[in-house]
């Protein structure tokens, strides 16, 4: 039997996540505020400011990390902690909790080394923005690495990005979904460890894509 | 009428997929959409290509229009003024009468939807019949709101409150209120008689028709006539301009049937332009998109000068079209340009005056920031993104403070 066309003991049922983003009317002028903001605002927040940079510009890499970064350095004028948030590595935090805590951390420290507050000028402030996700299913099923591997080519960037990001962040699911299906559905480990060891925040989805391909088209497990 | 299959060749089968996918969700719901004005004007030129879709994809959507007489909509234009944060009284007789025509409207309009989508400050008082209709309830405010006038907001604050949500263009309009705010850019339909691709024949014959030669160097503004468009600030850069560089100006725009005050700018901008041959000012009948269309195809160089925006969405229009664009940095405009990626930003009319020439002098640069700008329009700022930025709000009444909602 050709291993491409072995079954899974469970389809892969590929979801699309859309998103829709609400003010929540809280603006920071300067380092302090925005510390007060990363503490209080929802994880929706914060998970809205570290990843909807990964969407936006599909095709530039590498990309601002995070708004954080990208307004601490525009409006602050502050290039050195701009570049401390800008090096946090997202990729390792497996919830948004621990990642606000280390962006929390990195901006305290600044602030106890006594730098001065500057302030944003006027319309430059620091909006804190609300990501409300929806997650509906797609017409892509897969039960066999061939299929998955058709379907990877054909769903949505948006859909690539749910099951890399937001089902792992959001949902509180373990690592990303492709790996944990392609592992405890197929058997395909050796498939399952390179996608997971994949960086993908130093990716576009698009080239994300295409690697996932690539790792698939290295052939089944035989 | 364009239906939603032609937009794929432009989006691409997905995105309409997906709008598909949502409207089902939405299926027997009611939306009925309430503004001032059928004709002319950002707001009902996207309610008249938005709801045919929402139709044709399954969305019951349907669209009123609240009457009133000249006082009600001086009224209406001074409150839209105070809101952009220029100085304006209104009497206390001025603010009944708002009540009062509000009230009117709402007792003979029939109220009907599961959603009830309410446009800008004219009709927000119809919310006062909120107790007997029941049902959902948004504003959406499509003017810069970044600093309004506090007097008229304190005004307006109450109202707004006692709906579900209010919607907001840009993330600096959002405000402190007890009720969510939905950030949600507008959109160009790109094809629209506005947007559309044109054959270089018909550009040409709408051009010599005005008497513009395009063997020149042509800089257009397209806007209504209005103050917080700064018309006769664009004669002054032009003049700047002109000082070194061989060019003609367009002032190109329409009249709204809500906007009394048109006709003093037109004369105040007429008399500014003197006896210049080159400087050609349009007052466009309000089906004139063919017209615009032409106008921004032809131009070398867009301005859009504004004082305020409530987005600004000529400049999606020129940059949809790969045109360079140089623009106040207010309301929506830095979200649809990222300065010296794809357009330019000005603060002064000095400034203007400077990225003009340079645009001008250099139009290799010009191509490439059109290109760019083109490019991050079609990812942002397009119809089908706003409709599903609409059906995604309507979704999310369903409960009010989730942030996770799983189909």
């Amino acid at each position: 039997m050709n291993a491409g066309a072995r079954r899974a003991t469970h389809r892969f049922h590929f979801h699309t996540r859309l998103i829709l983003l609400e003010l929540t009317g809280r603006r920071a002028r300067n380092l302090k505020e925005l510390l007060e903001g990363i503490r209080e605002v929802p994880e929706s927040v914060i998970y809205h400011h570290t990843h909807h940079f990964l969407q936006q510009h599909l095709y530039l890499s590498p990309e601002p990390p995070n708004d954080f970064s990208y307004w601490v350095r525009e409006a602050l004028d502050e290039d050195v902690l701009a570049e401390r948030l800008s090096s946090i590595d997202t990729c390792e935090f497996n919830d948004i909790e621990s990642l606000r805590t280390a962006i929390a951390e990195v901006i305290e420290v600044h602030l106890k080394n006594g730098e001065d507050l500057r302030k944003a000028p006027p319309g430059e402030e620091f909006n804190f923005i609300k990501a409300v996700t929806f997650i509906l299913p797609t017409r892509y099923q897969a039960t066999t690495l061939q299929e998955f591997a058709d379907a990877i080519q054909k769903v949505t960037i948006n859909s690539l990005y749910f099951h890399i990001f937001e089902a792992r962040l959001r949902l509180g699911r373990t690592g990303n979904d492709f790996s944990r299906w392609l592992e405890d559905s197929l058997g395909e480990v050796e498939i399952a460890q390179k996608i997971a060891r994949l960086d993908p925040y130093t990716h576009t989805l698009e080239g994300l894509r295409k690697k996932i391909r690539s790792y698939l088209e290295g052939g089944p497990k035989t | 009428m364009p239906l939603i299959g032609d937009y794929e060749p432009i989006v691409g089968p997905d995105v309409i997929t997906e709008l598909k996918l949502l409207a089902e969700k939405l299926s027997g719901k009611v939306i009925q959409n309430v503004n001032s004005t059928a004709v002319g004007g950002g707001v009902a030129e996207i309610l008249n290509r938005m709801i045919p879709l929402l139709k044709e994809v399954g969305v019951n959507a349907r669209w009123d229009v609240i009457k009133g007489g000249e006082k009600f909509f001086e009224v209406t234009k001074k409150i839209h003024n105070a809101l952009h944060n220029r100085a304006v009284t209104i009497s206390k007789e001025e603010y009944e009468m708002f009540v009062e025509t509000n009230r009117m409207n709402a007792d003979e309009m029939e109220l009907c939807g599961d959603i009830i989508f309410i446009h800008d400050p004219q009709p927000i008082g119809l919310i006062e019949h909120r107790k007997e209709i029941g049902k959902n309830w948004i504003w959406r405010c499509h003017v810069d709101f970044s600093s309004p006038d506090p007097v008229v907001w304190n005004f307006l604050k109450p109202y707004v409150e006692r709906y579900d949500i209010a919607v907001f263009s840009a993330p600096s309009f959002a405000r402190q209120l007890n009720i969510r705010q939905v950030l949600i850019a507008p959109s160009i339909d790109p094809l629209s008689d506005k947007n559309k691709e044109l054959p270089e024949a018909t550009i040409n014959e709408l051009l010599d028709r005005f008497g513009i030669d395009r063997e020149r160097p042509i800089i257009t503004q397209i806007s209504r006539f209005d103050y917080l468009k700064d018309p006769t600030g664009v004669i002054d850069m032009y003049k700047m301009v002109k000082k070194h560089n061989d060019c003609q100006l367009v002032l190109a725009g329409g009249g709204t049937t809500d906007d009394p005050e048109g006709e003093n700018v037109l004369a105040e901008v007429r008399e500014k332009a003197g006896s210049d041959p080159d400087i050609f000012i349009l007052h466009l009948a309000p089906a004139s998109d063919i017209e615009i269309n032409a106008l921004q195809r032809a131009s070398s160089v867009v301005l859009q000068k504004s004082l305020r925006e409530g987005f600004g969405l000529t400049v999606s229009e020129a940059l949809w079209k790969a045109k360079p664009v140089v623009a106040s940095a207010v309301g929506g405009i830095p979200l649809q340009i990222t300065h010296k990626y794809s357009g330019l930003l000005s603060y002064t009319l000095e400034g203007t005056a400077y990225w003009v020439r340079q645009l001008l002098n250099s139009p290799e640069y010009g191509k490439k920031l059109g290109e760019n700008g083109r490019e991050h329009i079609q990812q942002n700022f397009l119809l089908t993104r706003h409709l599903r930025d609409y059906m995604l709000m309507f979704l999310s009444l369903r409960e009010y403070e989730r942030d996770i909602f799983q189909f």
